[in-house]
């Protein structure tokens, strides 16, 4: 029975290394959730010179979306967040992320404006705050203004149905 | 070998560490040697295998000048590595705080260092167990006694 001791070893091997290709890495926990959306004082991309805070997130479930016109991943999401805001469930915020005013203007006009309003983060302060560091990112915000879930990359079709959606549904029953 | 042979790992080193530094002015070289260590010691989370002091990455220029506004602002090491867990988590930290999901981490290859001592004891002790064995009984030295004896001359 001694030889089955390298055998089991190199099963119990075999099973971590399974689990560790089925992590993806660029996952990485976020300390905010649970945590208020953190303080910001921005410009909206359209009318620059009305300013928005957190406190705007106050009473509604909240989709805070970080997006730019640079990025590609942004675009693969860009039609399902156009489709959701047309489905009116949720309000739709973004966050415009290290871009340029006019470039982000052109993207709305071209590929149609799911946000209520998107602020203008040129200088990416916001963004750190907010610990981005892969544009999409996506935070869940409930009515308190409170972080309740962050989606790491593009929001894909079975992303929205199976975790955002069923998420926002049962944040928009709790007390607000 | 000619001589500019054995100035290429020079050349490689000098491209190595030109790879992404700002040039930073600080009033206090100790606030130099805190920022230059922290760099290091962080964690580039758009190239994951890179320091921020590696990276090229634009997120990586931006934490840096972030790291250099909390060292220059008289803040010790501690808070500005804290201004970046409270924001991106342990996960920026090359060297992750001990608790309960890094005890592994810690404390694992010291469990098998202990474990590969504990195989080569058994392994030493059945070993000299096994030498131990007398390869004749006494009957059998005897006769090699005589034999040896018997023989010595030639």
């Amino acid at each position: 029975m001694r030889f089955m001791i390298p055998l089991g070893i190199f099963f119990v091997m075999c099973l971590f290394l399974a689990i560790g290709l089925k992590l993806d890495p660029r996952n990485v926990p976020s300390p905010l959730i649970g945590k208020p959306v953190p303080a910001f004082s921005l410009p909206l991309v359209q009318t620059p010179e009305r300013l928005v805070s957190q406190e705007d997130f106050r009473g509604e479930v909240t989709l805070f979306n970080v997006w730019s016109s640079w990025c590609v991943a942004c675009r693969q999401e860009h039609a399902l967040l156009v489709a959701l805001a047309g489905r009116k469930l949720v309000s739709i915020v973004g966050l415009n992320y290290k871009d340029e005013r006019d470039a982000a203007m052109d993207w709305l006009a071209r590929l149609g404006n799911p946000y209520r309003y998107s602020v203008f983060d040129a200088e990416g302060k916001t963004g750190i705050e907010l610990g981005v560091y892969g544009v999409p990112e996506t935070f869940v915000v409930d009515r308190k203004g409170v972080i309740r879930y962050k989606q790491i990359g593009p929001i894909t079709e079975s992303v929205l149905e199976g975790t955002l959606l069923p998420l926002i549904r049962q944040l928009q029953a709790e007390a607000p | 070998m000619r001589p500019w042979f054995w100035m290429m790992p020079l050349w490689l080193a000098v491209t190595q560490f030109a790879a992404a530094v700002e040039v930073r002015s600080f009033d206090d070289p100790a606030k130099a040697q805190a920022y230059e260590e922290l760099v290091r010691d962080l964690r580039c989370l758009v190239c994951q295998n890179q320091s921020l002091a590696d990276s090229d990455a634009d997120l990586a220029r931006d934490l840096r000048d972030e790291v250099y506004r909390i060292i220059e602002s008289g803040q010790t090491r501690e808070q500005a590595s804290q201004f970046l867990v409270e924001r991106y988590g342990d996960f920026v930290l090359y060297r992750p705080p001990v608790r309960g999901m890094t005890l592994l981490l810690w404390f694992g290859p010291l469990v098998m260092v202990v474990l590969a001592l504990y195989v080569l004891y058994r392994i030493g002790r059945s070993r000299r167990a096994r030498n131990g064995q007398r390869l004749m009984n006494e009957e059998e030295t005897a006769r090699l006694r005589r034999l040896r004896e018997q023989y010595k001359d030639q």
